[in-house]
């Protein structure tokens, strides 16, 4: 039986792309006209119970944004790499969990990556005109030709995903694949998974799809399994289904509530305007008080006096 | 005798009219480094924190380049200013008459300097401007390499990177005004710029503005050892 998610080969007669200029909802340090149209809005769906942690993601991940990861080395974890780098825009983190209702010893294996938020904070921070775009089904994407790699983005994530390339200078994050989704196809890992435990589709069918994930979960004694979509960022186009949704901390740090720091709201909403503000507000007293008070000169009272100072005698 | 604020080469000219030797050479080519910085400093700074400056970036060949000069500029800066605090502190250390001067800021600003006490070589005005400037260099350099990623990346977190970045800002917007009021007075007060171009002032302009300075020298005080 085909798996319900399988992801179609891509059509190469003629296919249709989208994600253009079009189809922004949001663009960096600049504002975009409200789009004609609405793409509905999609996600990727990462089953966590189901993954096995083959890297076959990563691989694929690799192959198709054509990155080749320098060779590291053993650092005695199973990650490989050791982190997100700039060429690594997805990782297998693996974290070995005593659970202490059953004293079962649980492998959990939770594939990192950019999870492409509603409100995402990389976005929020950037100050380089259209470096970074949110398209209306959801993707969060970097335009390399326009990032200035300040550094600015990794500020503002909430879930530590940009990584800023000591090459090129440029941040780098998982791209949803969006120019395979652009023409109607799903991203590599989804593709390369070899359990299913990574689906694409709409946002929608995503959230049924995991609704029966849960269930099934539940049936089998996981009383906590959930759907991991943070309403503190409007939620996320990638998704994760988690055995214990109660406590996303233990899937190596995932946060239990993630949101854009307040700090960041703060540099990128009141400081912008109460700084200008305050820059301009010093600018026009100085300029209204010339205008009312005139110049302060010395006058000719002022020298004769410094003269009678110095003994230099009288003019 | 010896005073505070008579330093190193300020002497008077008897003549018609005075003239006063208010900065060195030295003095005046360290000024000029610093406030070329600062105002690049300035400008390369706001095209990153507001949308609306971006355009800036040009000045300094796009965006990648304002990101790297920008933090080198600062290091400059940094030193160049440093060699003005060496030279200037002790003149601008506060003294009882500051208070009472600027307790009476309105009559500074309405231009009645005859009922303000008689200041040395700096007023209250130009020692705030110093002190706000030292203490905000201080503060934008050592936020500022918690943000420089270049080279800096790994000895911050995150958390603190988002803290510093914050007080770079806020640290800069002040500072930014500190300079406007800087420039605002220099061009107010007439007969100052030439203070930092040529060097001197009249001797008017010392009576009127900076008469206990103008005593000092005159009766031969010397810079404090």
């Amino acid at each position: 039986m085909a798996f319900e998610f399988e992801l179609p080969n891509p059509n190469t007669i003629n296919p249709v792309t989208n994600l253009g200029e079009a189809d922004l909802v949001r663009r960096s340090a600049s504002s975009v006209p409200p789009p004609a149209r609405q793409l509905t809005p999609v996600a990727k769906l990462i089953d966590v119970s189901k993954c096995i942690g083959c890297k076959a993601c990563q691989a694929a991940c690799l192959e198709w944004n054509d990155k080749r990861a320098e060779i590291g080395i053993n650092v005695g974890v199973y990650e490989n790499p050791p982190d997100l780098t700039p060429e690594m825009f997805t990782l297998m983190r693996f974290t070995e969990w005593v659970n202490p209702e059953t004293q079962d010893l649980e492998w959990l294996i939770r594939k990192d990556g950019c999870m492409h938020c509603e409100d995402p904070g990389c976005l929020k921070a950037c100050p380089a005109p259209g470096a970074i775009v949110q398209y209306s089904n959801g993707i969060v994407d970097f335009d390399h030709d326009k990032c200035i790699g300040c550094g600015y983005c990794v500020k503002g994530c909430p879930f530590n995903i940009p990584r800023i390339s000591p090459v090129d200078h440029k941040a780098y994050k998982c791209t949803l694949c969006s120019d395979r989704v652009a023409v109607g196809q799903g991203p590599a890992c989804a593709k390369a998974c070899p359990t299913h435990a990574i689906t694409f589709g709409t946002k929608d069918e995503m959230k049924a799809h995991a609704e029966t994930r849960i269930k099934d979960l539940k049936s089998r004694g996981f009383n906590n399994a959930g759907l991991y979509d943070p309403p503190g960022v409007k939620g996320t186009h990638v998704m994760y289904v988690l055995q214990h949704a109660d406590k996303p901390e233990i899937y190596a740090g995932l946060p239990k509530d993630p949101h854009i720091s307040p700090l960041v709201e703060i540099w990128k909403g009141a400081a912008k305007y109460v700084g200008m503000a305050a820059m301009g507000a010093f600018a026009a007293i100085g300029f209204l008080h010339y205008i009312v008070e005139g110049p302060n000169k010395v006058t000719p009272s002022d020298e004769e006096s410094a003269k009678r100072l110095t003994g230099s005698g009288r003019s | 005798m010896t005073a505070y604020d008579v330093e190193p080469g300020d002497s008077v000219h008897p003549g018609d009219p005075v003239q006063v030797d208010r900065y060195t050479g030295g003095a005046r080519i360290n000024h000029w480094i610093t406030a070329t910085c600062l105002v690049l400093l300035a400008l390369s700074g706001l095209a990153l924190f507001h949308p609306w400056l971006f355009f800036l970036t040009g000045l300094f060949g796009g965006g990648q380049n304002t990101r790297t000069f920008h933090p080198w500029i600062g290091v400059v800066l940094f030193f160049s200013f440093f060699g003005l605090f060496v030279r200037f502190w002790r003149a601008n250390l506060w003294k009882r008459e500051d208070g009472t001067w600027l307790a009476q800021l309105h009559d500074v600003l309405t231009g009645h300097e005859e009922r303000l006490p008689e200041v040395g070589k700096y007023n209250a005005g130009q020692k705030a401007v110093f002190w706000l400037m030292s203490i905000l260099i201080l503060v934008l350099i050592t936020s500022g390499f918690a943000i420089w990623d270049q080279y800096f990346a790994a000895f911050t977190t995150i958390e603190q990177k988002r803290i510093a970045v914050l007080v770079h800002a806020a640290a800069a917007v002040t500072i930014i005004c500190v300079w406007i009021v800087h420039v605002y007075a220099a061009i107010w007060i007439r007969g100052t710029i030439g203070a930092m171009t040529r060097g001197q002032v009249t001797g008017g302009w010392a009576w009127r503005h900076h008469r206990k300075w103008l005593k000092e020298l005159i009766s031969g005080k010397t810079l404090m050892p």
